[in-house]
């Protein structure tokens, strides 16, 4: 098969974070701000991305926002012609850095949001004051006139909030919104029982999005991340294995999704050692289940196999324990029932919140 | 709303959108907020008239000259792209 380039990068430039949002994307095992990157070879691996082809640059963290270093990242990206969007909390922005990183050549902004009000939201993040701190600066964003998408992630504990999140995303001058429902990796497994959408939930969420969507079409993008377990078919998970976008850690280590290195067989590459190149066309890691060679059946006689690309590996092998399993969310997954049995249980369990730790 | 241009709307790139050129794979295409879309000729042609000046006439009136196309069938594509862009928020309107 012949390997495309890689379309986006994301940049997780920390795993600090003010924030302990219970669904954090980060691995449970953070990297130390120690062994984070510095800037100059940050800036290297946006202009290796930049030749190889990468057009989107999500500035991610953790908080990037924690990095000193974050307009002189922007813009050193922005100069290498990089689309750069900023995935943020909110927090540890100010106007002066929202000047900054505007000079900076800064395109976008992702702004968070755990929840429609303080005591919500706060409870969600972990984090008191955070909620007033976050619309300030949107409010700043919008007085700028930054791009703006609102980046809702939904469970619960907020799904039955979904139409003001809706009305906030307007009164914030968002163009576009995510509605995010939790994924269940990393940290958001810890909290399955806390955080799993009910059926009821997961129906309306459907129509409510849908509906919005036509009566904000023109006004408010949306893209929508349906509630994971409860679905027929799983998700193409990064549009498939090595196909389309690449994450690069705090440390330099290259992967192809955030929750990659819970597949315990696989080795990561780091920056520091190989080309970034090298790593997207020619490492093991990212050939293991790039395109469809590697798929059992029934994905590998299945009609939907460029559609979904057999879904997550991490899934697979969090559920199945096989990393080359079918996505066990599938219903033609023979460990399907697995995955109906974690969602009657998470569904009919009440739990505290085990919020991440930082690094 | 009904997003279908009027004859003397004004279309434009909002900020955050713009067409570059992709050097690695020789293409053009539009960047907006997460989101990369690749144009053929025809896309091109349409976005490289929307300026933020010239009316939804006038980008017709434009492409049916350069094209030496009738207006009608060159007003119909326009609609059709421009209105898509438009429902993603990739593209807005003055009047």
């Amino acid at each position: 098969m012949t390997i495309p380039a890689p379309i986006a990068l994301l940049a997780e430039l920390t795993h600090r974070c003010p924030l302990s949002c219970p669904y954090c994307s980060n691995p449970l095992e953070m990297v130390r701000k120690s062994t984070e990157l510095d800037t100059g070879t940050w800036i290297d691996v946006f202009l290796q991305a930049a030749d190889m082809g990468v057009l989107q640059l999500h500035l991610s963290g953790g908080e990037p926002a924690s990095r000193r270093d974050l307009e002189d990242l922007t813009r050193a990206a922005s100069n290498a012609g990089l689309y750069t969007n900023l995935i943020t909390s909110g927090i540890g922005l100010t106007p002066r850095r929202l000047d900054a990183l505007e000079a900076a050549g800064l395109d976008h902004v992702q702004l968070s949001l755990q929840g429609t009000n303080a005591e919500l939201a706060d409870r969600i993040g972990g984090y008191k004051g955070g909620f007033e701190r976050k619309l300030a600066i949107a409010r700043d964003i919008k007085e700028r006139g930054l791009p703006l998408t609102l980046n809702a992630v939904m469970h619960r504990q907020n799904l039955d909030d979904l139409d003001r999140t809706i009305e906030m995303a307007v009164e914030l001058g968002a163009r576009r919104l995510e509605v995010a429902c939790v994924q269940f990796h990393g940290w958001a497994t810890k909290n399955r029982a806390a955080l799993m959408p009910t059926r009821e939930q997961t129906e309306a969420v459907k129509q409510t999005v849908a509906a919005a969507a036509r009566r904000l079409s023109g006004i408010l993008a949306f893209d929508f991340v349906p509630p994971d377990y409860h679905a027929d078919y799983p998700k193409a998970c990064m549009g498939g294995w090595g196909s389309a976008g690449l994450n690069v850690i705090p440390d330099g280590t290259v992967l192809p999704c955030h929750a990659a290195q819970s597949i315990p067989h696989l080795t990561f590459e780091k920056v520091q050692d190989r080309s970034l190149s090298d790593i997207w066309y020619k490492s093991p890691a990212f050939n293991a289940y790039r395109g469809t060679d590697w798929m059992p059946e029934p994905c590998r006689s299945c009609e939907r196999k460029t559609i979904d690309f057999g879904g997550c590996r991490c899934q697979a092998l969090a559920i199945a324990g096989d990393a080359a399993a079918t996505d066990p969310v599938c219903v033609k997954s023979k460990d399907h029932d697995k995955v109906r049995q974690l969602l009657d249980d998470a569904t009919a369990r009440e739990e505290n919140l085990i919020y991440r730790v930082n690094p | 709303m009904t997003l279908a241009f009027g004859r003397h709307d004004i279309p434009y790139l909002p900020r955050g959108v713009r067409i570059h050129h992709d050097r690695v794979r020789g293409q053009n295409v539009l960047l907006a907020p997460e989101k990369a879309i690749e144009l053929d000729e025809i896309g091109l042609a349409i976005l490289s008239r929307v300026d933020g000046d010239t009316t939804f006439d006038q980008i017709i009136a434009s492409l049916a000259a350069a094209y030496d196309a009738p207006a009608e069938r060159i007003e119909e594509d326009v609609q059709q792209f421009l209105t898509g862009l438009r429902a993603r928020v990739y593209v807005m309107v003055r009047t």
